[in-house]
């Protein structure tokens, strides 16, 4: 139970923190600089939430470790965030429509996840809820924005879709553990969490609109510890210092 | 991008203040800005956003004949009436 | 008698009593609005000294930004984003307060980016190793915070409010910076090592950050006069000097300079003199980094121009419907 409990745990930590990561990459090089600074604001939120989690995880691990090891001494076959999330930060538009999914998913997962069997999980959603709501505000008005413009910001927009869309089916993607957690009521049902998703999207793409692709690698095997070659080059550069220099104190 | 002035209220029952400005394509892109520039410290309940362009300003200029004609209208202040000390505290 | 010679924005003399007025203001510590009158000169000091410090929070920007991804800790890594954050947003204030003066901010950026504007030297200085993110905080944000808090009375009211928040906000940088430097100077030889490499290559150019000597500085005098500078270059770089060195002994760590000693008699610190051609050289823009940190700022602008095209665009196709 401990297990299936720290392996989501984990899943949702690596999830958010990859995702920061990526939006933090933009911190003095956005936009403009009212954006740039809001950019931030959301990579510290998400920071935010994968302390919580880890620490939540290291909690309830049956090894000695702290939430830092966790972020910092595990490889790429122990990360479990869905590959969309370490995809690197492309263009503005790229990184628009991607923090759009991932934060329509995380406001319908965090709802949800209230109601957790589990206390820990629910008090961690609560306070996460907030600020992915505002993260949804501003994710889908820019994409708005973006689509129903010009017609380059359009084009760019498009072609992120067309990237990005066969990666999202992954956010929902369970095994084993999941399944006995979705039985014991400590997370939601993952299949009707996407339905809501995806009708969520289907709504904002139309609006936008924006033509979502017919084929494409439909990405899988996050959960698994199976990644694409971006998270290595991610780790390498995010745990450098934990790894050149074992057990310091920072 | 147009320039919008930033009011913040910093808790209820305050009023709004002006604080800075910023960058905005639109009034709501504005408040989102306003909020992620100017409350990132906990300072404010309620944001308002004025292109600052709508907003109108008295000239400088005429400031003598504008406002130091309120200087010598003593009356208007309570310090004006003295009382007798039995009932001072009116 | 400074006032002797300032032309106004045609070129023709200032009216002799429109200069005495101001400047009696100026004595009785008014503040000066956007929509008072002043002399140009006034104008265009505080133009160039407001543009330059905005310049140096965006560009300040970069040199931290090379480790955000790299934060040993999850602790640390929000530290340093949140400050390298508020550097943005202080470039903000200070932008949107220069912007009264009548100067828009697409046109400082032009300046900044086409190198006629300039920006503080020490950020065209490399950070090769974490340790130098503690150094920045303690000694750059430190010789930053003796600059800016006389600034947050500077007889122009926009200026001195922005100052006045930085200020606050800013609080935090250079504790968070010795708080580094102190887990370093207390944790394995390698990690001393790194905090006292950081120093030696910091301590210099945080010294150099308060400009010119008094000797040399061309703008001193009138500034002090109109009050938008409150002490001299030389000065502020003294208080700096003595209250860092019992900071740096306190963490065991060497300061890079064979000439520094209490005198007794001064009741000061001597130090040793300032490489003033290297300097001038990185002003010029020959410094190490000068290049990467301009290109990185026109990229941004640059890859960010549609973005803003796209924004504009869709207000006016939304007002155009409405």
């Amino acid at each position: 139970m401990n297990k299936a409990i720290e392996h989501y745990l984990l899943r949702l930590a690596d999830t958010a923190l990859t995702q920061s990561q990526r939006i933090a990459e933009w911190c003095g090089h956005g936009p403009f600089l009212e954006e740039d600074i809001a950019l931030t604001n959301v990579a510290l939120d998400l920071l935010g939430h994968a302390k919580l989690l880890y620490e939540q995880a290291a909690e309830v691990s049956e090894q000695d470790v702290s939430a830092d090891d966790l972020a910092f001494l595990r490889d790429v076959d122990a990360f479990k965030n869905p590959i969309l999330t370490e995809l690197p930060r492309g263009d503005f538009a790229f990184t628009t429509l991607k923090q759009y999914f991932v934060d329509q998913f995380n406001v319908l997962l965090y709802q949800a996840l209230m109601d957790s069997q589990y206390q820990p999980l629910s008090d961690i959603a609560t306070k996460a809820l907030k600020e992915v709501r505002y993260h949804l505000t501003r994710s889908r008005d820019w994409c708005l924005r973006l689509s129903l413009s010009t017609d380059e910001a359009k084009q760019k927009m498009q072609a992120a879709l067309d990237d990005l869309y066969f990666y999202t089916p992954e956010l929902f993607e369970t095994d084993d553990q999941l399944n006995q957690l979705m039985a014991e009521s400590i997370i939601p049902d993952m299949s009707a969490l996407h339905n809501q998703w995806q009708q969520q999207v289907d709504e904002l793409l139309n609006k936008c609109q924006l033509k979502t692709p017919t084929s494409g690698w439909l990405a899988t095997g996050g959960l698994r510890g199976e990644h694409s070659e971006h998270l290595g080059y991610m780790l390498a550069d995010m745990q450098f210092l934990q790894r050149a220099y074992p057990g310091c104190e920072w | 991008m147009k320039l919008y002035e930033v009011f913040i209220r910093a808790k209820s029952g305050l009023n709004h203040r002006h604080v800075g400005s910023l960058h905005a394509a639109d009034a709501q892109m504005a408040l989102q800005n306003a909020r992620d520039v100017y409350t990132r410290r906990e300072e404010g309940v309620s944001i308002w956003v004025v292109e600052a362009a709508a907003i109108s300003a008295s000239n400088p200029e005429q400031s003598e004949e504008w406002f130091d004609p309120a200087m010598d209208k003593v009356y208007r202040y309570p310090t004006f009436y003295p009382l007798d000390k039995e009932v001072d505290n009116m | 008698m400074y006032s002797q010679g300032l032309q106004d924005a045609k070129g023709g003399p200032e009216p002799e009593g429109l200069l005495k007025a101001f400047q009696k203001r100026i004595d009785n510590e008014e503040k000066i609005e956007p929509r008072d009158w002043m002399p140009e000169a006034y104008r265009k000091t505080l133009i160039r000294q407001m543009s330059q410090h905005a310049h140096s929070e965006i560009v300040g920007q970069l040199p931290e930004g090379n480790w955000i991804t790299r934060a040993p800790t999850l602790k640390r890594k929000m530290i340093l984003l949140a400050k390298v954050q508020d550097e943005a947003g202080h470039g903000l204030y200070i932008y949107s307060a220069t912007e009264t003066l009548g100067i828009t901010r697409d046109e400082m950026t032009r300046q900044l980016l086409s190198g006629e504007a300039k920006y503080s030297s020490i950020f065209n200085y490399p950070t090769p190793s974490w340790a130098d993110m503690g150094a920045i905080g303690w000694l750059v944000d430190g010789a930053a915070i003796m600059n800016q808090v006389p600034l947050c009375r500077a007889s122009y009211g926009p200026y001195a409010r922005s100052m006045i928040r930085i200020c606050k906000e800013e609080s935090f940088h250079q504790r968070q910076g010795y708080d580094i430097m102190t887990v370093l100077a207390r944790g394995t030889a390698a990690q001393k090592k790194m905090a006292q490499d950081a120093l030696n290559r910091t301590w210099w150019p945080a010294l150099m950050m308060f400009g010119p000597s008094d000797k040399d500085s061309k703008h001193s005098a009138q500034s002090m006069q109109w009050k938008i500078k409150r002490f001299t270059n030389d000065d502020l770089r003294q208080k700096f000097v003595d209250a860092t060195v019992p900071q740096a002994e306190h963490l065991g760590l060497t300061i890079p300079d064979k000439d520094l000693k209490w005198n007794e008699d001064r009741g000061h610190y001597d130090f040793g003199e300032i490489d003033w051609q290297e300097f001038m050289e990185v002003i010029k823009g020959n410094g190490p980094c000068n290049k990467q940190r301009l290109r990185a700022r026109q990229k941004a602008h640059d890859e960010g121009e549609w973005v803003r095209k796209a924004a504009e665009v869709y207000q006016q196709k939304q007002q155009d419907a409405a």
